[in-house]
C-alpha cells in the first residue's frame, strides 16, 4: 500500500520544529508500523537526508523504550500493543497518517520523535522501592504467606512498562496512572507496607514537582495502556496517599 | 498552593469532596422544588423555612456559597494548570478514542453551568436577599410559589434553563463517578457508574420537568 | 603464551564457595567509598551487580545506552527462573540443579561455577521476595512453581509470562533506591566505545553521550562488563535491536579472551520472517510443541503451491503431510530438544519445503489436538453423537486455556487464526553461551576487568537450560561479584583516585574519537543495515544451525569481504554531536563484522557436534551430534591479536570430578 505520513521533524531540543510529509510505496500489511518506518529511513538515508529519530529497542512490546503518538493516539489506534506490535494492517492504502512524539512538558523532545522520559526516573527514584537490602541474608521467602488474589493484583500493577502512553494520551500529560501502578505493587504486598507512607508521599511529590498536570479520571490512559492497567490502581493511589497525610 | 492544597491529589480530593456536597445539594433543592408540581402550600412551607431559619440562612448558606465558588475556581485553576502541562500540542489529537466527550470537557459544561448560576442569582437570589435582608419587608410565607411560577413566564429563560440543565447532566454524567474514584471509593465501580448515571439523568430531568410543568400550567 | 588460570578453589564441589569466601580479602568500609567502578550494562547482571556494590558502599558509575535500566532486554524473558529450593518436595537439590546444568550444557561449562549457581539460586528467591517482585502463588499464599524444559523436578518460580521484567524491575528498584542515597551516579543514554588500561589494569573507560554526542572519559578501580549476548551478530535474532557485542568486543581487542564463540542457542519455535524488511524475530514459547504437531507438504509441488498462496494447509490431505520430527524421531517426536526440532526444520526448508513466501516456515498443527481434546471432553459432558463442529469447539476451548495468550500474539502478528489454520514457525537466534572469558571470580584475563551475565561464557557450556538465564544474571550480579571484586580492589585502597588526564586516557580516546569522525566523513553508498543484513545472512546460512568444513571457510573469506567493504563504503548520515542512531548503529555493526568471523573460526577449530554447535561432519550412524570428550573438553579462549583470522587459541581444560561425563541421549 501506498500511503502519506505527515511527521514531525525536529533537529534538537532546542529547536522549533515542525511537520513535514513524506511518501511511502509498497508498504507490505504484514509490516510491524516500525518496519514501516525502517524502510523509509533506508531511503532517507539514500537520498543523503538525515533518517527519522525515534525510540525503540525490544520490538516485542516490553522494554516500553518505543513510544509515539499515531494519528492522535498513544501507540496507534489498536488496543493493548505498543507501537512495535501495531501492524501496518490496520491501515488502508492512501491513508494519511500522523506521527508525532509523545506531547507533555515533563517530556520534552530530544529530536524527532524522541522524548526524554528522565521524569519516571526521578519519580521511581522518590519511592519506587522497597528498602531492603540485597545481602541476601534475608529470610526465606515463604515465610510470609501472599494471597493469591493480591499477589495477583500486584503483579498486574507491576507490569507497567514505563513506556510513558498514559501520559502522552491524556488530555492533561497526567502521570498518574504510572505512579499509581508502582504504589500499588508494593501496597498489596506486606513486604511493601513498612514504608508505604512515605513511599506515596516522596512519589506524588516528586510526580507533581516534574510538572504532570492533574487526573481528572477521563479514563484515556486505561484505554491506551499497553498493559491495559487498571484506573482501580489510581483510586488505590488516592487512598494511599489520603491514608499517608491525613 | 500552600499547605495540604498544593499536592495534586489533594486538590482533587478537594474538588471531589466540594462536589459530593454539591451533588446533596442539589438533591435537595430538587426535592423542595418538586412539590411545586404537586402542592402550592406544601412548596410555600417547605421554602418559608429554608428562607427563614437560622441556621440553613446563616451556616448552610455560606457553606454552600463558598462551596460552589471553591468548585468554580479550583476547576478552573486546575483546568489552567493542565493545559500548561502541555504546551506544545499535538497537531492530531484524537480523544474521542479513549474517553468520552463528558469527561473531556467539564470546563466548558463547568462554565455553562456557571452562567446558568449567575442567571439564577439574578432570578432568585438577588431580590430574595433584597426583600429579607436590604428592603426588609414582611414575611408573607405564601409568596413563594407566586414568584416560582411567575419566573418562568418566558420562553427564553425556559430555554436556557433546559440547555443548562442538559449540560449540568452531562457534567454529573462524568462527575459523578469521578468524584468516588478521586476519593479512592471506586471499590464499587460498578454500583457508583450506574447510581451515578440515574442521578445524573434524573436530577436535572427533575428541574427540567419544574421548569416546563410551571411555563406550561400558570 | 598466557596460561589461563581458572583460580577455582580447593576443596570439596560442595563447600568451595563457603570456604573461598571464609579467606576472601575484603575492603573496609570506610575504605570502600574511595574506590570507583563502572558498571557497563543495566540489565540484570549489571543492574543487581550496580546495587549490591553500591550497598556495600562503594562509588558506582553505571550505564546503559536506553534511556533507562528499566529497558535492557532481560526484561523479554518469559518463562521463568530456577531455583533449588525444593518447595514442592519432590527431591530438588543443589545437587541435582548443578547436575542438570553441566547435563544441559552438553558438559563444557565449569563444574566449580555451576555449583556455585546452583547454591546460591534460592538466595535469589529470598532477595526478590524481599524486595517486591510479585511471583505466582497458590492459594495458600505460597509460592508457586511449575516445571521447565525436560528436567525431573519443578522449580521453576514465575510471575505470569513476565518473570524477566519483574526481576529486572527488582534490580532497577534497587539500583533506584541507591542512585536516590547518591551511591549510584546513573548514566542513561550512554555507549561505551573502549575501556582504557593503565600498567596492564582496567581503570576506566571512554563512553558516548548519546544525546549530546559528547565523548566522555570515566576512571575506576575496576570495570565491570554487563552487556549481554552477541544474538544479533545473525541481524535477525529474539534479542532487542540495540542488543550489542560492542563492549565486549573492545575489551577483547583490549587483552580480554573471548571463550567458545559459536555456542549459540537456535529457538525452534518463533515467528518466521515475513519479508526482507524484517527488522527483529519473536520468540513463541516452547510449551506449545506439547500439543502441536510439525509438519511440511510431502510432495515438493505442493510445497511451491502453498508458497504462491495457491494452496492452504487445511486442503493437503493427510497422507500428503510430512510430520518430519515424527518420521525421524518416532520416540520422541515433536518434543526432541531444541536444537535437534531447529535442525531438522531447516533441512526441510533448505530442501525446498518450507511453507510460506520466504521458504523458511514449518507448520505446528493443532487441529489433532483440538480434535483430541474435544472427543475427550464430549465424553466428560456426556455427549454422545458430537457433531465435528462441536468437538472443535470443545476442544479449541481447552486449546485456548492453555496457549490463549500465545495464540493471541500469533494472530496480532500473522493475522491468521492459529486455532483454524495451522501456525508457522521457524527457528531464531536467542541466547549466547559463549562469551568473554572470566576465571572463578567472574575476572577477565586482564585485571580489574569483570564480566557477568551473558557477556561471560561460564554456566551454560554448549546448550543453555531454560529459566536458568535469568538465575545466573542475578547470582552474579547479587552474590558473586560483589564478594569476588574485594578480593582484586582489597590491593587498591591506597590507589586514590584514578586521573583521566593520563595518555592512556588520551590513547583511547583519539581511538574512539578517530572511528567515528571516519563513519561520519567517510560517505559512502551503503546504509549500516545493508551490511550488517549481509553478515546476519552468511552467519544464518554457514554458521547456523547446522555447520561444515566448506561453509565455515567460506563464511570466513565472505566475511572479510564484507568487512573490506564496510569500511569503504559504508554510510553515516548526520553528525557527532547529536543524537545519531545510524552512527551508533556503525560502530556496533564494525564490531559483529569482526566477531563473526572469529565465531566462525571457532565453529571450524571444534571439530565435534556438541549442544547449539553441530558440525555435519561429526554425527553418529543414527544422525545425532557426536561429542568428542577426549579431544574438546576444553573451552576455547581466543586472544586477539589484531585481526580475527589471527586470534590465538588457549584451551582450559574443562574436568569433571563430580559429574560422569556421558552422552546425551534423546532415544
Amino acid at each position: 500500500m501506498n500511503l502519506t505520513l505527515k511527521i514531525w521533524r525536529q533537529k534538537g531540543p532546542q529547536d522549533k520544529g515542525r511537520m513535514v510529509e513524506y511518501k511511502v510505496t509498497d508498504i507490505s500489511e504484514h509490516m510491524s508500523f516500525l518496519e514501516m518506518m525502517d524502510v523509509l529511513n533506508e531511503s532517507l538515508v539514500a537520498k543523503d537526508e538525515e533518517p527519522i529519530a525515534f525510540d525503540h529497542d525490544c520490538r516485542e512490546g516490553i522494554c516500553g523504550m518505543c513510544s509515539l503518538q499515531i494519528n492522535g493516539e498513544a501507540h496507534g489506534p489498536d488496543r493493548g500493543i505498543t507501537t512495535c506490535q501495531l501492524h501496518m494492517r490496520m491501515f488502508k492504502d492512501g491513508d494519511t497518517i500522523y506521527i508525532e512524539p509523545f506531547r507533555a512538558n515533563a517530556f520534552p523532545v530530544i529530536k524527532d520523535l524522541v522524548v526524554d522520559r528522565m521524569a519516571f526516573e526521578r519519580i521511581q527514584q522518590a519511592g519506587g522501592y522497597i528498602s531492603v537490602n540485597t545481602s541476601g541474608n534475608t529470610q526465606d521467602a515463604n515465610s510470609i504467606p501472599i494471597s493469591k488474589h493480591n499477589a495477583d493484583l500486584s503483579m498486574d500493577a507491576a507490569s507497567c512498562i514505563g513506556c510513558g502512553a498514559c501520559v502522552a494520551s491524556c488530555k492533561n500529560s497526567s502521570a498518574m496512572l504510572f505512579v499509581a501502578a508502582k504504589v500499588s505493587q508494593f501496597a498489596l504486598l506486606p513486604q511493601g507496607k513498612v514504608e508505604a507512607k512515605d513511599r506515596v508521599k516522596n512519589m506524588v511529590m516528586q510526580m507533581d514537582l516534574e510538572g504532570f498536570g492533574n487526573c481528572t479520571n477521563t479514563g484515556a490512559c486505561e484505554i491506551e495502556c499497553p498493559k491495559g492497567i487498571s484506573i482501580e490502581n489510581i483510586a488505590r493511589l488516592n487512598r494511599e496517599y489520603l491514608a499517608a497525610t491525613i | 498552593m500552600s499547605g495540604f492544597l498544593s499536592s495534586s491529589i489533594a486538590r482533587k480530593v478537594a474538588m471531589a469532596l466540594s462536589a459530593l456536597f454539591l451533588i446533596i445539594f442539589l438533591l435537595i433543592h430538587l426535592t423542595v422544588n418538586i412539590t411545586s408540581l404537586f402542592s402550592e402550600n406544601v412548596f410555600n412551607e417547605l421554602s418559608h423555612f429554608m428562607g427563614t431559619n437560622f441556621l440553613v440562612q446563616f451556616l448552610m448558606q455560606p457553606i454552600l456559597i463558598f462551596g460552589v465558588v471553591f468548585h468554580f475556581v479550583m476547576g478552573f485553576v486546575l483546568e489552567l494548570k493542565n493545559k500548561q502541562a502541555r504546551s506544545v500540542k499535538y497537531v492530531k489529537y484524537n480523544g474521542a478514542a479513549n474517553a468520552t466527550w463528558m469527561s473531556r470537557n467539564m470546563i466548558y459544561s463547568g462554565l455553562v453551568i456557571l452562567a446558568f448560576i449567575t442567571l439564577h442569582f439574578i432570578d432568585f437570589w438577588f431580590p430574595e436577599m433584597n426583600y429579607k435582608y436590604i428592603e426588609v419587608l414582611p414575611e408573607d410565607p405564601t409568596r413563594y410559589f407566586e414568584e416560582l411560577q411567575h419566573k418562568f413566564t418566558n420562553p427564553l429563560r425556559v430555554g436556557a434553563y433546559v440547555i443548562a440543565f442538559v449540560l449540568l447532566a452531562l457534567h454529573l454524567l462524568h462527575g459523578f463517578q469521578s468524584a468516588f474514584q478521586s476519593i479512592g471509593l471506586n471499590k464499587y465501580t460498578n454500583c457508583v457508574k450506574s447510581l451515578g448515571k440515574i442521578y445524573a439523568v434524573a436530577i436535572p430531568a427533575g428541574f427540567i420537568i419544574i421548569a416546563l410543568f410551571h411555563y406550561f400550567n400558570h | 603464551m598466557t596460561t589461563l588460570n581458572s583460580r577455582i578453589p580447593e576443596g570439596p564441589i560442595k563447600d568451595k564457595w563457603t570456604l573461598y569466601k571464609d579467606k576472601i580479602n575484603l575492603v573496609n568500609p570506610a575504605n570502600k567509598r574511595n574506590i570507583d567502578i563502572i558498571v557497563i550494562g543495566t540489565g540484570l547482571a549489571g543492574g543487581s551487580a550496580a546495587a549490591t556494590l553500591a550497598e556495600l558502599g562503594y562509588s558506582v558509575k553505571a550505564f546503559a545506552y536506553q534511556d533507562s535500566p528499566r529497558r535492557a532486554h532481560s526484561i523479554a524473558a518469559q518463562g521463568g527462573i530456577n531455583a533449588s529450593k525444593n518447595y514442592m518436595g519432590d527431591g530438588d537439590s543443589n545437587y541435582r540443579l548443578f547436575y542438570d546444568t553441566v547435563k544441559g550444557g552438553d558438559y563444557r561449562s565449569r563444574e566449580a561455577n555451576v555449583y556455585r549457581l546452583a547454591e546460591v539460586s534460592g538466595n535469589i528467591i529470598d532477595q526478590c521476595v524481599a524486595q517486591g517482585v510479585p511471583f505466582a502463588r497458590d492459594y495458600g499464599g505460597l509460592l508457586d512453581n511449575r516445571s521447565f524444559g525436560g528436567v525431573l523436578v519443578s522449580r521453576t518460580f514465575y510471575a505470569k509470562g513476565q518473570t524477566g521484567q519483574q526481576l529486572l524491575l527488582g534490580a532497577y528498584s534497587a539500583m533506584n533506591r541507591q542512585i536516590a542515597r547518591g551511591k549510584i551516579e546513573m548514566f542513561n543514554r550512554h555507549e561505551m566505545l573502549d575501556v582504557v588500561k593503565i600498567d596492564g589494569k582496567a581503570r576506566g573507560i571512554i563512553a558516548r553521550d548519546l544525546i549530546t554526542g559528547e565523548i566522555e572519559r570515566h576512571s575506576a578501580h575496576a570495570v565491570v562488563i554487563a552487556t549481554g549476548g552477541y544474538g544479533n551478530v545473525y541481524f535477525l535474532s529474539t534479542n532487542a535491536m540495540g542488543s550489542n557485542a560492542t563492549a565486549a568486543w573492545k575489551i577483547h581487542k583490549k587483552g580480554a579472551f573471548f571463550a567458545n564463540p559459536c555456542f549459540t542457542q537456535i529457538h525452534p519455535t518463533c515467528i518466521p520472517r515475513s519479508g526482507d524488511y524484517q527488522s527483529k524475530l519473536t520468540l513463541m514459547s516452547e510449551s506449545l510443541r506439547n500439543d502441536g504437531r510439525i509438519w511440511v507438504p510431502a510432495k515438493i509441488e505442493d510445497a511451491q503451491a502453498i508458497q504462491q498462496k495457491k494452496l492452504k494447509p487445511i486442503q493437503i490431505a493427510e497422507e500428503n503431510r510430512d510430520y518430519f520430527l515424527e518420521r525421524r524421531y518416532p520416540a520422541f517426536g515433536n518434543l526432541v530438544p531444541r536444537d535437534v526440532a531447529s535442525r531438522a526444520a531447516k533441512e526441510r526448508c533448505d530442501a525446498g519445503f518450507g511453507v510460506n513466501a520466504t521458504g523458511e516456515a514449518v507448520y505446528l498443527d493443532f487441529a489433532a489436538a483440538i480434535k483430541r481434546y474435544g472427543t475427550e471432553q464430549a465424553k466428560i459432558h456426556g455427549i454422545n453423537n458430537a457433531s465435528t463442529e462441536k468437538i472443535t469447539e470443545l476442544g479449541a476451548a481447552v486449546i485456548e486455556e492453555k496457549y490463549g495468550n500465545l495464540f493471541q500474539m500469533y494472530e496480532k502478528i500473522i493475522d491468521e487464526n492459529p486455532y483454524k489454520t495451522p501456525m508457522m514457525i521457524y527457528p531464531a537466534t536467542h541466547y549466547t553461551m559463549g562469551g568473554v572469558w572470566v576465571d572463578y571470580n567472574l575476572m577477565t584475563t586482564v585485571p580489574g576487568l569483570y564480566c557477568i551475565g551473558e557477556a561471560n561464557f561460564s554456566d551454560h557450556g554448549a546448550n543453555r537450560l531454560g529459566a536458568s538465564a535469568l538465575m545466573q544474571g542475578l547470582a552474579d550480579g547479587y552474590f558473586v561479584l560483589p564478594y569476588t571484586i574485594g578480593d582484586y580492589l582489597a590491593d587498591d585502597i591506597r590507589t586514590g583516585k584514578i586521573k583521566i588526564d593520563s595518555p592512556e586516557f588520551d590513547e583511547a580516546e583519539k581511538s574512539v574519537k578517530d572511528q567515528l569522525n571516519f563513519f561520519i566523513n567517510n560517505k559512502g553508498t551503503h546504509t549500516v543495515d545493508y551490511y550488517h543484513k549481509r553478515l546476519g545472512q552468511v552467519m544464518w546460512d554457514k554458521v547456523g544451525m547446522a555447520r561444515n568444513e566448506k561453509g565455515l571457510k567460506e563464511a570466513i573469506t565472505e566475511i572479510q569481504e564484507i568487512r573490506e567493504d564496510f569500511w569503504k563504503n559504508v554510510k553515516v548520515p548526520g553528525s557527532l554531536n547529536e543524537f545519531n542512531q545510524e552512527l551508533e548503529k556503525a560502530g556496533r555493526v564494525a564490531d559483529f563484522l569482526e566477531l563473526g568471523e572469529l565465531f566462525a573460526k571457532d565453529a571450524l577449530e571444534r571439530e565435534e557436534s556438541c549442544g547449539g554447535h553441530f558440525r555435519e561432519e561429526h554425527i553418529t550412524d543414527d544422525g545425532e551430534a557426536k561429542r568428542d570428550d577426549a579431544n574438546f573438553a576444553y573451552v576455547a579462549a581466543w586472544e586477539y591479536t589484531g585481526k580475527p583470522s589471527e586470534a590465538i587459541l588457549h584451551k582450559e581444560q574443562l574436568e569433571f570430578k563430580d559429574i560422569e561425563l556421558k552422552t546425551r541421549s534423546y532415544k
